[in-house]
């Protein structure tokens, strides 16, 4: 798959897969192209070349809603409007709506709700919420969407550490427990470690290395983002360190 | 949900209570109790004539094109995603002004007697007006396209367009003599009084279908407002319904503006207050917001016939008149929060 904005190429040739239960992510320096690669997926961007398969089938020959149903999208920083909580998980379901949102639609956001806890947010307005309740309500939008893949743009980008953590091991119960898989863009190299299964190394539209975590050493940090460090083990994970 | 039904039965009734102080107001004060039961036996004799012929044109007039305006502002700023949208801002009224100038300066539509100014060929102006508002729409929903359909060109687009004719109804009023000046002047001030069966009738076949259609895309409106890519990654077409939604709201507004003229600040004030009291979805604003806006519609034309009584003032006046503030004490109120 390769994209272009005008005549700028920003990814070049990729190839990937990622398998159900499994959570990707995505790294690589800033304008690696690590955004557009995920939007490219579910069509919110287009690819010039190549395709996007799921479960065999070319999304290409997919209208945007057969391919909502497929694969939810969280945006980094979606807009806040002022609904009810309720109702934007609600709106998850929109793909499945014919006139409007029926019987199933109220009884997949109810149970979505009890799934993530949610149930002393769902009757408030969207725009008092923290910043951190505000990622599991887009989170919990997504899952709304029934989907085989979970698309995430910088989740933890906003959010405090306690919170990172909180969303990351939520998304990755969600992920394990049911035959679903997750594409995830990260910034934070350690909290990848943390929680995903396997790893994609993108540098100027490329991809450097893709695997599970024993691929991350030294000379592949050094490659990636110019600069040393030292790749430690802690409490059963990896570490890299800036030296 | 115990909100929404008290705002509904609330302006409903304060609908009502407008309804009946209108049609008992005027040059011929009419007590409310024949007043009601005028309107509930429809009686069209003495009294009654005077509310079903003369007054009632208009009372129609402000709910039809108070709902319009209303509905047109809620679509247009959802769509393109700025509260600053409504049918005033994105220069739909300049054109439609500059159509019935043109109508008149050069179609010989208005002329005049010694003492009092007559638009001789009403249709003309009308038709002219709407030409021109319908093709200022086309050139944004053209130029859009060209430039990728971003909201932003959108908006940018009709602040252009809306410059123009602007500028072009300056000449036109530089080229046109003292009556034809009367004239585009007197069609300028939005006013209900122009309220005749026929166009009432259009108004409201406009009104009806575009609402329909509104509500049935109300869930598109509320993912378009969590975000241009949240809402494609629920599989909506964005580009889609923001063309349905400018030219089906343009159209709408054409309509209004082309028989009624200028009515400023409602298709922005109305969606706001009721946006304010009722929150940001569309599934309640676009049923509840036509009511705002027939409410301050028909509240400004009564004011407007009775506050220098016999002298009956365009209602358009009043509605920039108390617009500006009412909007500036909307963004303090929003600022405060």
């Amino acid at each position: 798959m390769s994209f272009r904005y005008n005549s700028t190429p920003i990814l070049r040739n990729l190839s990937f897969s990622v398998q159900d239960g499994e959570i990707l992510s995505i790294l690589g320096p800033n304008g690696a192209g690590k955004t557009t690669l995920l939007k490219c997926l579910n069509r919110v961007l287009t690819p010039k070349e190549g395709t996007v398969f799921i479960d065999g089938r070319d999304t290409r020959d997919m209208s945007l809603i057969k391919v909502a149903k497929r694969i939810g999208w969280v945006p980094q920083r979606g807009e806040i409007s002022r609904m009810k909580v309720y109702d934007l998980i609600l709106l998850g379901r929109k793909p499945y709506f014919k006139w409007g949102p029926d019987r199933e639609d109220h009884r997949q956001t109810m149970e979505i709700i009890h799934l993530l806890g949610l149930e002393a947010l769902a009757l408030r307005y969207a725009d008092e919420i923290s910043g951190g309740e505000f990622q599991l309500i887009q989170t919990a939008r997504a899952l709304a969407q029934n989907p085989r893949v979970i698309l995430f743009d910088e989740p933890t980008s906003s959010l405090d550490i306690s919170n990172q953590h909180l969303l990351l091991a939520k998304i990755r119960s969600l992920i394990h427990s049911n035959p679903r898989a997750a594409v995830i863009t990260m910034h934070d190299i350690n909290l990848a470690l943390r929680y995903s299964d396997k790893f994609l190394f993108l540098k100027n539209g490329y991809i450097r290395a893709v695997g599970s975590k024993e691929i991350i050493d030294s000379p592949l940090i050094k490659e990636i983002y110019d600069m040393k460090a030292q790749v430690i083990e802690a409490g059963g994970y990896p570490l890299v360190i800036p030296v | 949900m115990l909100r929404k039904i008290v705002f509904l039965a609330l302006s409903l009734l304060i609908l009502a209570a407008l309804i009946i102080v209108s049609a008992a107001s005027g040059t011929i004060r009419i007590p409310f109790k024949d007043v009601l039961s005028v309107l509930i036996l429809f009686d069209r004799t003495g009294f009654g004539r005077v509310i079903w012929d003369v007054r009632m044109p208009r009372i129609l007039a402000a709910l039809l094109v108070g709902a319009g305006l209303s509905l047109s502002g809620t679509v247009m700023q959802s769509v393109l995603r700025n509260p600053l949208a409504s049918p005033y801002t994105l220069g739909l009224s300049s054109a439609a002004a500059f159509g019935a100038s043109f109508a008149i300066v050069f179609l010989g539509a208005g002329t005049g007697t010694t003492s009092t100014i007559i638009i001789s060929n009403p249709w003309t102006v009308t038709f002219s007006a709407f030409f021109f508002s319908i093709l200022s729409t086309a050139a944004i929903l053209i130029l859009t396209v060209l430039t990728r359909i971003s909201a932003e060109s959108m908006i940018l687009a009709g602040i252009a367009l809306g410059s123009l004719f602007s500028a072009g109804l300056t000449l036109l009023q530089y080229l046109a003599d003292s009556v034809q000046l009367a004239s585009i002047l007197a069609w300028t001030f939005g006013d209900l009084g122009r309220a005749y069966r026929q166009s009432l009738i259009i108004t409201a076949l406009a009104l009806f279908p575009v609402s329909f259609l509104f509500l049935l895309y109300r869930w598109d409106f509320n993912a378009l407002d969590t975000g241009e890519e949240t809402a494609k990654g629920l599989g909506i077409r964005t580009g889609a319904i923001r063309i349905v939604g400018m030219t089906t709201a343009s159209l709408l507004s054409a309509v209004i503006v082309s028989f009624f003229g200028t009515i400023a600040f409602l298709g922005l004030l109305a969606p706001h207050i009721t946006r304010k009291i009722l929150g940001g979805d569309h599934r309640f604003l676009l049923t509840a917001s036509p009511l705002t806006g027939a409410i301050l519609l028909l509240g400004a034309d009564t004011a407007a016939r009775t506050l220098f009584s016999p002298m009956v003032l365009p209602v358009g006046i009043v509605t920039s008149l108390f617009g500006g503030p009412l909007f500036i004490y909307l963004l303090i109120l929003r600022g405060k929060k």
